[in-house]
């Protein structure tokens, strides 16, 4: 049973590191608006590349 | 036409006239533009996450000259270094995930935008930019452009940037974090089998939840030991007394019970006590951040006004350096922001925010201006009277009601019970140490530091936080939004409540009309409307409102005079509208009432009159308060309307007109010298001294972005009929609150009764306090929601 010690040291290192993260995070300022990150979560990612072009060259157009 | 079609981008009603580009409707031209500059950037994305959740851009000029003023940018600016400027900017207009996707893409919109990220609930944007290839000004005024205009004022201008309070955070998680783990390592001496193993084990459990433990005894819990100590040298026994004194109990008989391997001692216990009273303080210091409940004139003022000098030329100087003699230029829109004589211009001076009446006032050259209105119709020049500083209204916010606190004054329901508690517990705790040490001495200490260990008004310090918390996020989503628990407490107890007229029991913006004069048939109606149609003039615009169902002709010619009114021909037809001494109306009857005359075709037609009109509901609700409450409304207004008054509202209502400010304020104090507790119920800056000095001082609010004083509460126009239903629910959370004190009472009995007999073990402990504190919660959270599931 003497693993024990064993057991218990790795789970302790283990459990502070994670609190030391905990800590960092809360510090970075992550957590001081909870709302608009679920909000921004479900934006769109840009526009294909191609459409993109479409839209570059008709505006060129117009242009000239 | 007769469909209704609504602006693509804002949701305006267009009528007739609706502009049509790229196939969708436009209600104006402003926002056609928005539509065209996200149209070429590719970012009409914004219109698919919300219907119509643009705003029509208003007339920007000028509005942000200031910022070419480096001083006021270096202040403004949170990082300013080597090409790169941060700012965060407050935009009102946040109201959607349209506009957080607009604004975070605004680097489509110009390169040199680098990055930005909005904060909704505070609605807020950080944009990282490139100086040298867009200034702040350009910044602001592009974001005005798009309808995001933001607003500067000289509160943020002149705060020292406050560093973030996040402690109460690493307190909790510390205490968090620590009772899981305590809770773990206690558990195999709960079931003290004698097991080998366990007695060769258990003093490195032993210390090991010792060590676990030591942060939070000192860390988390120290904010009670600071606040009990606090308590005590002002001779006064708050709840966080007894809390301190039975964290401390428990840590020091839990440490000597390990160290003389007399028990396991009772760290779960403290680490989970400890644990659930800070959770019931951040759940209690979750407060609104985009309302500001401190805010005063300062966040009320531009920062710098445009300044006339001698030769001529124009400055964007400071809005405190201004001197007495200086010549200002103030814009269309733009706020007045000392006393000062008009020199040159059409003055037509909105003071909603100081007096409450909609209609703007007319002055003329060399008559007296007064700080706090907006100048509505084109630019005058005025000479400075007063500075900033020693304006009337600054005299109002200055006045030494503004310093005293209201909290300090004021003892909460907890701290009233718990001075009781105290000295119960200790006096049993005499009284059963004593018994024992003729009895059974060993039994002694323990008997003595059980009681002060289970005894813990844990439930007791709970009850409060958790219920009016509930309750203030309750009424937050019914847009009544009360600044802390206290706040909500006195708001129970009041036995008057105070209410200003214009603007607090009169609707601001609605206004009935009733016409008077030759009628007018359809054409001539529909002339007018066409006519009207052209205006921004408030008047015009309930005029127009007003006529609906009259169609609309394209007329020849149109022209407004600023302030005076508007001329328009229709074929052979001529009409002017507007004051009497622009119609050249002869003889005027009624002087009080604001009017707009009608002349047609060289015949003088009538007038449209306007009149303020009460809130819904209002006979209702005063009714029902009359039958619990004093009620009194106190007017800065001539009494025109006090037959009207008397007949919507219950009898024993007094009714006082022609109050200033002070006598307002003093008429609350002499009520509260009586032994009244009263609420004021107002709007307006001209209010602010009677709402401080009131027990609650409540704030009717039409859109709560525009300005907050310094009240305790603010409600919503729309909800004001529901203000009766809202006091019964404060008084309910009271109710509840003393009955969940009653049942920790129970919990406190029973732990009592083991204690006493000194057969309180680690296990018990472990079991009630948790107990007692989860039940608490859980009690006041349901009955809370039960209680207000009726509110709307």
């Amino acid at each position: 049973m003497s693993v024990i010690y064993l057991l218990l040291t790795i789970s302790i290192i283990i459990a502070v590191f994670f609190f030391v993260v905990f800590i960092i995070s809360v510090k970075s300022g992550q957590f001081d608006d909870t709302y608009t990150p679920s909000v921004r979560m479900l934006f769109d990612d840009e526009l294909v590349k191609e459409k993109d072009q479409i839209h570059k060259t008709t505006s060129k157009n117009k242009e000239e | 036409m007769t469909a209704i079609c609504a602006c693509f981008h804002c949701g305006d009603p267009c009528d007739a006239d609706a502009i049509v580009f790229d196939e969708k409707n436009f209600c104006c031209n402003g926002c056609k533009i928005v539509y065209e500059i996200f149209l070429e950037n590719d970012l009409t994305g914004y219109y698919d996450l919300q219907k119509s959740p643009g705003a029509s851009p208003k007339d920007l000029e000028g509005k942000y000259d200031f910022l070419d003023n480096a001083a006021i940018t270096d202040k403004l600016l949170e990082f300013n270094d080597e090409g790169t400027q941060i700012i965060t900017l407050y935009i009102p207009h946040i109201h959607c995930s349209s506009c957080i996707w607009i604004l975070e893409n605004l680097n489509k919109l110009n390169r040199n935008i680098k990055a930005s990220q909005v904060d909704f609930p505070k609605k807020t944007v950080r944009v990282t930019f490139n100086s040298e290839g867009i200034s702040l000004k350009q910044l602001s005024v592009l974001l005005g452009k798009i309808g995001y205009a933001p607003y500067i004022s000289l509160d943020d201008f002149q705060t020292v940037k406050i560093k973030k309070d996040r402690s109460i955070i690493y307190k909790l998680g510390i205490a968090g974090f620590a009772f899981g783990n305590v809770m773990f390592l206690s558990f195999p001496e709960y079931f003290e089998v004698n097991e080998f193993w366990l007695d060769q084990y258990k003093i490195t459990f032993r210390w090991l939840m010792f060590a676990f433990s030591l942060p939070v005894f000192f860390y988390s819990a120290s904010g009670y030991f600071i606040a009990a100590f606090k308590g005590l040298s002002a001779k006064v026994l708050n709840i966080d007394v007894p809390l301190a004194l039975g964290i401390l109990v428990l840590f020091v008989r839990s440490t000597i019970e390990i160290v003389f391997d007399i028990g396991s001692g009772f760290f779960d216990s403290l680490t989970g006590l400890v644990f659930f009273l800070l959770l019931g303080k951040y759940f209690q210091q979750k407060t609104y951040g985009f309302l500001s409940f401190e805010r005063d004139y300062k966040s009320y003022f531009p920062i710098a006004v445009t300044r006339i000098n001698n030769d001529g030329g124009e400055d964007a100087v400071q809005v405190n350096e201004i001197n007495k003699g200086d010549r200002l230029l103030i814009r269309n829109d733009e706020l007045i922001p000392v006393d000062a004589i008009l020199l040159k211009g059409n003055a037509r001076i909105d003071y909603s925010f100081v007096t409450g009446e909609i209609e703007p006032v007319e002055k003329q050259s060399g008559d007296k201006i007064f700080a706090g209105g907006k100048q509505v119709s084109g630019s005058i020049e005025i000479e400075t009277l007063k500075p900033v500083s020693q304006s009337y209204l600054t005299q109002l916010w200055s006045n030494h009601i503004f310093d005293s606190n209201k909290e300090n004054s004021f003892t909460s329901l907890t701290n009233t019970i718990s001075k009781y508690f105290t000295t119960t517990i200790l006096s049993i705790a005499a009284i059963a140490t004593t018994y024992w040490l003729f009895v059974q001495p060993a039994l002694a200490m323990n008997v003595f530091t059980a009681i002060l260990i289970i005894a813990c008004p844990c439930a007791l310090a709970m009850s409060a936080p958790f219920a009016l918390g509930n309750m203030l996020r309750i009424f937050g989503k019914l847009k009544f939004y009360v600044k802390n628990d206290q706040a909500l407490e006195r708001l129970a107890k009041a036995d008057t409540l105070i209410f200003d007229k214009t603007g607090t029991i009169t609707a601001n913006n609605k206004s009935s009309v009733t016409y008077e004069g030759t009628a007018l048939n359809t054409t001539e109606k529909s002339f007018l409307k066409s006519t009207l149609r052209t205006s921004g003039h408030p008047l015009s615009r309930i005029l127009y409102s007003h006529l609906n169902g009259s169609k609309l002709l394209k007329l020849n010619a149109v022209g407004e005079v600023v302030g005076q009114g508007i001329q328009a021909k229709f074929n052979d037809q001529n009409i002017k509208i507007g004051s009497a001494s622009f119609v050249n109306a002869g003889k005027i009857q009624n002087n009080l009432q604001t009017a707009v005359h009608i002349r047609l075709n060289e015949e003088y037609k009538g007038s449209f009159m306007f009149q303020n009109e009460y809130r819904e509901g209002l006979s209702e609700l005063f009714q029902n308060l009359a039958l619990d409450y004093e009620l009194a409304i106190l007017s800065g207004d001539n009494d025109g309307e006090a037959v009207n008054l008397k007949q919507l509202l219950p009898l024993k209502t007094s009714l006082l007109f022609q109050q200033t400010p002070a006598e307002k304020l003093n008429y609350i104090k002499q009520l509260q010298q009586d032994g009244h507790s009263v609420v004021m119920i107002g709007d307006g800056l001209n209010d602010a001294g009677a709402l401080k000095q009131s027990d609650v001082g409540i704030a009717i609010s039409e859109n709560v972005n525009v300005f907050s004083p310094a009240c305790d509460a603010i409600l919503d126009a729309g909800k004001f009929k529901e203000l009766h239903n809202y006091i019964k629910a404060a008084k309910g959370a009271i109710s509840i609150i003393k009955m969940s004190i009653g049942i920790s009472f129970l919990y406190n009995i029973v732990g009592l009764y083991f204690a006493v007999t000194g057969q309180l073990s680690p296990v018990v402990a472990a079991i009630l306090m948790p107990l007692s504190s989860i039940s608490v919660v859980v009690f006041t959270t349901l009955t809370t929601n039960f209680l207000s599931r009726k509110l709307k």
